[in-house]
């Protein structure tokens, strides 16, 4: 395997791989809305 | 009467709408394309088109589902009408509906080939054979005969698909946070723990010594070796364009279906971000890592650019893991069919959840009733690709259902949002309630470059030429010698230009020819959609009569 194929391979697989991860991080860490938001697990009193 | 639907979690919702886009051709369609596109000079085209036509396709999808949310429509018929302020529209939704029951019809019957293969792997059933011996395994288990018999009856395969669709019917019946949620939460991580063992497996494999050239890095470095030749190339444009299309699960109306569930001020721009960005993790990440490698380290090279496609899941793999020994070779089985399955339920479960929205919200249906009617209506529908599978039948469901049908619809919707609705308000609903900053770039992508982009693949299939050779082709067609379709474009499929008048026959001696069960499946599908527009037409009057809903 070629040097530049196995950058190119880093490169994107890292990438893809990196801003999946940041994302979801992003989406776990992000404070929800307040209620009535569109998801039941976090209701206090189920719908 | 219905219940009403919710998402659980922002996180289960995500994983959900990321299980609709991953899917069997996140591990197959997309290393396949990658081979018979020159590998390198693939991925570049590929990037492009997932940034200028997937995202923007994703932020539209989003965009309209929790738009039409805003007045209790769960379903594409509507979101359309309520955007449009035209009744024409709404039929035009019917394709949100339609190409569910299509593709679910032979897609599901896929999903229990790997249901079933999981249980062979764990029975050991393909220790020992030969590639040739589990070929014939595949033939034998979907009845493929080799005697001119029409009726294929695979009762094996026939069982394992009624237990499909039963459990897709029972999730679905469970609703969105009882059902689809919940699976999703559990076969996505399965899907990615098994993904990443076999991904890791096919990087690390190397020279395995089975033949000269059988080495896993020559897949890696022909798929990745950097090239720019196909930014020049009309036809690797098409194919990337095509499988980034393919692969977001988008033009089938379940995106908007699970985003009209969202309310208004809440986030979807990050939500359509990250779970579009999980499905290329799965397709660019582990989809390239797993099959081209794997067998180019025991085939070679120029086995699977002779044989690459599809089929390869089950008529190939099973032969590579063996050699492994048995108990590995038996656990690697058991993952790549386990981690299809999944990757095939989750998308399987979303194209039920259109009919479901509507039917509960429309006319009131309950959730089992409608779950139980949608796996009835799918049962009869997917009979005539199973029990007529060498005849074509299944072939047809997916180019009308899985393949013409979302692009009609991908291209409708991208003028609607961008042009009819407004791109104003289009950029309004995409941005109001974001937890991330979309770069306003977007905006230009939805209005202008995505619809051109959808609009070229469209075209593109078409007048595909002969062998997809457009050099050739327009040279034919400006020498005045007229354009050379290939068997698979549109206007041939409509018109069989290719096909000789002595071959367009129904009937050869009092036998069914294919063309005829071909025009049959045609005739069926055309009847399923005229079944929705009818439910719409009802649909719509009860309406007259109802108040509309507005939460906010």
């Amino acid at each position: 395997m070629s040097t530049s194929a196995i950058i190119m391979m880093l490169l994107v697989q890292g990438t893809v791989t990196a801003i999946t991860g940041y994302l979801f991080y992003k989406v776990l860490t992000t404070k929800p809305n307040p209620e009535p938001d569109s998801y039941i697990e976090n209701d206090s009193d189920p719908r | 009467m219905a219940v009403k639907e919710a998402w659980g979690s922002r996180i289960g919702l995500i994983l959900a709408m990321a299980g609709n886009a991953v899917g069997l051709g996140n591990f197959l369609r997309f290393p396949v394309k990658a081979v018979q596109n020159g590998g390198g000079e693939f991925i570049i085209p590929y990037l492009v088109c997932f940034f200028v036509m997937g995202l923007p396709l994703l932020f539209v999808e989003w965009g309209m589902g929790r738009y039409g949310g805003k007045f209790g429509d769960h379903s594409t018929p509507f979101i359309l009408n309520n955007m449009t302020k035209k009744n024409f529209w709404k039929y035009f939704g019917v394709f949100g509906i339609f190409t569910n029951f299509g593709v679910i019809a032979y897609y599901t019957y896929i999903e229990s080939w790997t249901l079933a293969y999981v249980f062979e792997s764990i029975k050991g059933t393909f220790v020992g054979m030969d590639i040739q011996a589990v070929g014939n395994f595949f033939n034998e288990y979907v009845d493929i005969k080799s005697d001119g018999s029409i009726f294929n009856w695979p009762m094996k395969a026939i069982i394992f698909f009624t237990i499909t669709l039963a459990i897709n019917i029972y999730i679905l019946s469970k609703g969105l946070s009882g059902g689809i949620e919940k699976a999703a939460k559990i076969a996505m991580p399965l899907l990615l723990v098994f993904g990443l063992f076999l991904a890791i497996r096919g990087l690390t494999l190397g020279k395995t010594g089975e033949c000269v050239g059988c080495d896993s890095n020559v897949a890696l470095a022909f798929i990745w070796e950097p090239s720019l030749n196909g930014l020049w190339n009309f036809k690797t444009w098409l194919e990337a364009a095509g499988q980034v299309f393919f692969t977001l699960s988008v033009g089938m109306g379940t995106i908007q279906c699970y985003a009209s569930y969202i309310r208004s001020k809440d986030d979807i721009a990050l939500n359509a971000v990250s779970a579009g960005f999980m499905n290329e993790f799965v397709e660019i990440v582990l989809g390239a890592s797993i099959v081209i490698p794997i067998a180019v380290g025991y085939l070679g090279m120029d086995w699977v650019m002779e044989n690459a496609g599809f089929m390869m899941a089950f008529k190939t793999m099973p032969f590579l893991f063996d050699n492994w020994g048995a108990t590995l070779g038996i656990a690697a089985g058991v993952m790549w069919f386990g981690l299809l399955f999944f990757a095939g339920v989750t998308s399987s479960l979303a194209m039920g959840t259109p009919w479901m929205g509507f039917m509960e919200h429309e006319f009131d249906w309950s959730r089992k009733k409608a779950a139980f009617v949608f796996g009835c209506i799918v049962f009869v529908l997917a009979i005539p690709p199973i029990v007529l599978f060498q005849q074509g039948v299944f072939d047809e469901y997916d180019y009308w259902s899985g393949t013409v049908s979302l692009v009609v619809f991908a291209l409708a919707e991208v003028i609607i949002f961008g042009w009819v609705f407004g791109i104003d308000k289009a950029w309004h609903e995409v941005t109001h309630g974001a937890d991330i900053k979309i770069p306003i770039i977007f905006k230009f992508f939805i209005k202008w470059v995505t619809p051109l982009f959808i609009s070229v693949v469209f075209i593109g299939a078409l007048i595909k030429p002969n062998g997809d050779q457009w050099a050739d082709a327009w040279n034919s067609f400006s020498s005045g010698n007229g354009w050379i379709f290939d068997n698979g474009s549109i206007l041939n499929q409509i018109f069989r230009f290719n096909t000789p008048s002595s071959e367009l026959k129904w009937f050869v001696e009092g036998s069914p020819t294919s063309l005829f069960f071909v025009d049959m499946s045609r005739l069926l599908l055309t009847l399923t959609f005229l079944f929705v527009c009818y439910l719409v037409f009802i649909a719509s009057k009860k309406r007259k009569n109802k108040i509309p809903v507005e939460h906010k």
